[in-house]
């Protein structure tokens, strides 16, 4: 309750009705869970592109392994459906993990892990243990969505930067061979730095795509934007101290305007980032051809 | 994120041995008043919750509250995300193949029909429900059409926007919605007891814990003070009994 006269709330009007309906622990949620969204994007961004960059550099490498690899990686990523995988991968991870733990840590051994419909790995195998706080279930889901955010991504961002490294002119690369600099000088000093303006349209694409994509958290059962939307502006009875009719629309439509001045934002500032990126490769300016 | 992934497990790996007592973790739907809902503090409230309070003190097992979409909750209990589902869930032949449940602990529901218009025709119309309820497997058997909704608050927003003739649910849940329309809502139809009661849901497996709640339910019918609570929450006089 932030404001003293919140007490009784069912006796007020007006504006003091809905400066305290807006401050209700549940708002609080509701605007802590933009937060979610924001943190999502921050911690998956520069794990995908890291995972990008260690497919692109695998699908182009020499060793034949670590190439089928990071083709691999890309060609089923990117071919299954975000919210297959979604749903696949996180149960997978979670169980994969906890069938891993149960026979380093469970003592008996004698009974299957799967059985008659159910999972059953032993407490101790459970992560997190059964008697965790709530916070850290809550953490655990949210680092398994991030990390299979990351992967998704990741195979897109990989097939964009593998792109990049393609369109840098050979002519480039054959320069700095013939002042003799090694490979893996040519990549560090030639090939990365002018990838990335080549990269930059595919991987802004990307960011928005990703930007869109966060609501997908909703249905991994992480209470992100969506979910508090979806249960604040469903219709309350007397039952609660603010009761109202089905306000969906208006939450739904807060959740526009937050998403359009997010993307809108992400445009300007990866606008700013290209001119800069441009500057001194007059090639790339005209036409990425060499 | 490997890294925060590494640091759960390693807690994961430390926090085992630290509890003394056990920890049940109980699912609930969290959008479904009065029997479960989300108050404005935030914090899980309903006849559900204070029922469960109750019970894990008189069974001494520290009890914790996970809030999950209703439709996942019997995979999820079966992999073992929680231990136990409190989400006024009916007790049905077909849940019991997959689950166990403890005793009841109110007894079989009435679900009835609410429209918008007295002589919706929900015989044969379009009637809306909660998904995978007993009141969506109740309509799938008669010659309505069958309109499935994830909350139950979307099946009466359905109704409303005219996309069924009638909404099917539980009458304990439908009440407020109807008496507080201004007449908007009416009844339609007889109401039905469908159902052998609501209990918590188990997994199979999970026979010790069955029996501590059984035990625990038994006891609060036996003094009496789940009838106050049936009382409380469900409307004094009219409420149902034991």
């Amino acid at each position: 309750m932030m404001f003293s006269f919140c007490a009784d709330p069912k006796s007020l009007e007006g504006l003091q009705w809905l400066s305290c309906y807006l401050t209700t622990g549940t708002h609080m949620s509701f605007y802590g869970s933009f937060l979610t969204v924001l943190v999502l994007l921050a911690v998956t961004a520069p794990v995908a592109l890291a995972f990008g960059f260690g497919g692109a550099v695998a699908g182009r490498s020499h060793v034949a392994p670590l190439r089928w690899i990071g083709k691999t990686y890309m060609a089923m990523v990117r071919g299954i459906p975000d919210i297959v995988f979604f749903l696949f991968f996180i149960v997978a991870l979670d169980q994969g993990l906890e069938y891993l733990f149960h026979f380093v840590r469970c003592e008996d051994l004698s009974q299957p892990v799967r059985q008659a419909g159910e999972f059953r790995a032993c407490p101790a195998a459970k992560i997190p243990p059964g008697s965790a706080p709530p916070a850290i279930h809550q953490i655990y889901n949210f680092a398994l969505a991030v990390f299979t955010f990351a992967i998704v991504f990741g195979a897109f961002a990989a097939n964009v930067l593998s792109g990049a490294m393609q369109a840098v002119p050979r002519a480039q690369l054959e320069t700095a061979e013939s002042f003799g600099m090694t490979p893996r000088q040519i990549n560090r000093r030639i090939l990365i730095p002018q990838m990335w303006v080549y990269a930059l349209p595919g991987l802004s694409n990307l960011w928005m795509v990703l930007i869109k994509a966060t609501p997908l958290l909703f249905i991994l059962g992480i209470e992100d934007v969506v979910y508090w939307a979806q249960q604040l502006g469903a219709m309350k009875t007397q039952t609660f101290s603010y009761p109202h009719p089905d306000w969906r629309l208006w939450y739904f439509l807060g959740l526009l305007v937050f998403y359009l001045l997010l993307t809108k934002v992400s445009e300007v500032v990866l606008d700013r980032i290209m001119t800069r990126l441009r500057r001194g490769l007059p090639m790339a300016e005209n036409g990425a051809t060499a | 994120m490997k890294k925060l992934i590494l640091t759960t497990a390693i807690l994961a790996l430390t926090g085992g041995a630290a509890s003394a007592q056990q920890v049940v973790r109980l699912a609930t739907e969290g959008a479904y008043p009065p029997f479960n809902f989300i108050n404005d503090a935030g914090e899980p409230d309903g006849f559900e919750i204070e029922l469960f309070d109750t019970l894990c003190e008189r069974a001494e097992v520290t009890c914790e509250w996970v809030t999950t979409d209703w439709d996942g909750m019997i995979p999820n209990l079966q992999s073992g995300n929680f231990d136990g589902i409190v989400a006024g869930m009916s007790i049905t032949p077909e849940r019991r193949e997959a689950i166990d449940f403890t005793a009841s602990y109110y007894p079989a529901i009435t679900s009835a029909y609410a429209a918008m218009d007295p002589d919706a025709d929900f015989a044969t119309g379009v009637v809306s429900a909660q998904v995978n309820t007993i009141q969506a497997g109740h309509i799938a058997e008669t010659d309505a059409t069958l309109l499935e909704y994830t909350t139950p608050d979307e099946a009466v927003a359905a109704v409303r926007n005219g996309e069924a003739d009638a909404v099917f649910a539980d009458s304990d849940y439908l009440k407020p919605v109807v008496d507080e329309s201004g007449g908007e809502f009416v009844w339609v139809g007889e109401a039905i007891a469908l159902g052998e009661g609501i209990g918590m849901g188990l997994r199979k497996s999970d026979t010790e814990l069955k029996a501590t709640f059984d035990e625990a339910i038994d006891s609060m019918k036996a003094d009496g003070s789940l009838n106050e609570l049936l009382q409380k929450w469900f409307g004094g006089e009219e409420a149902p009994q034991f």
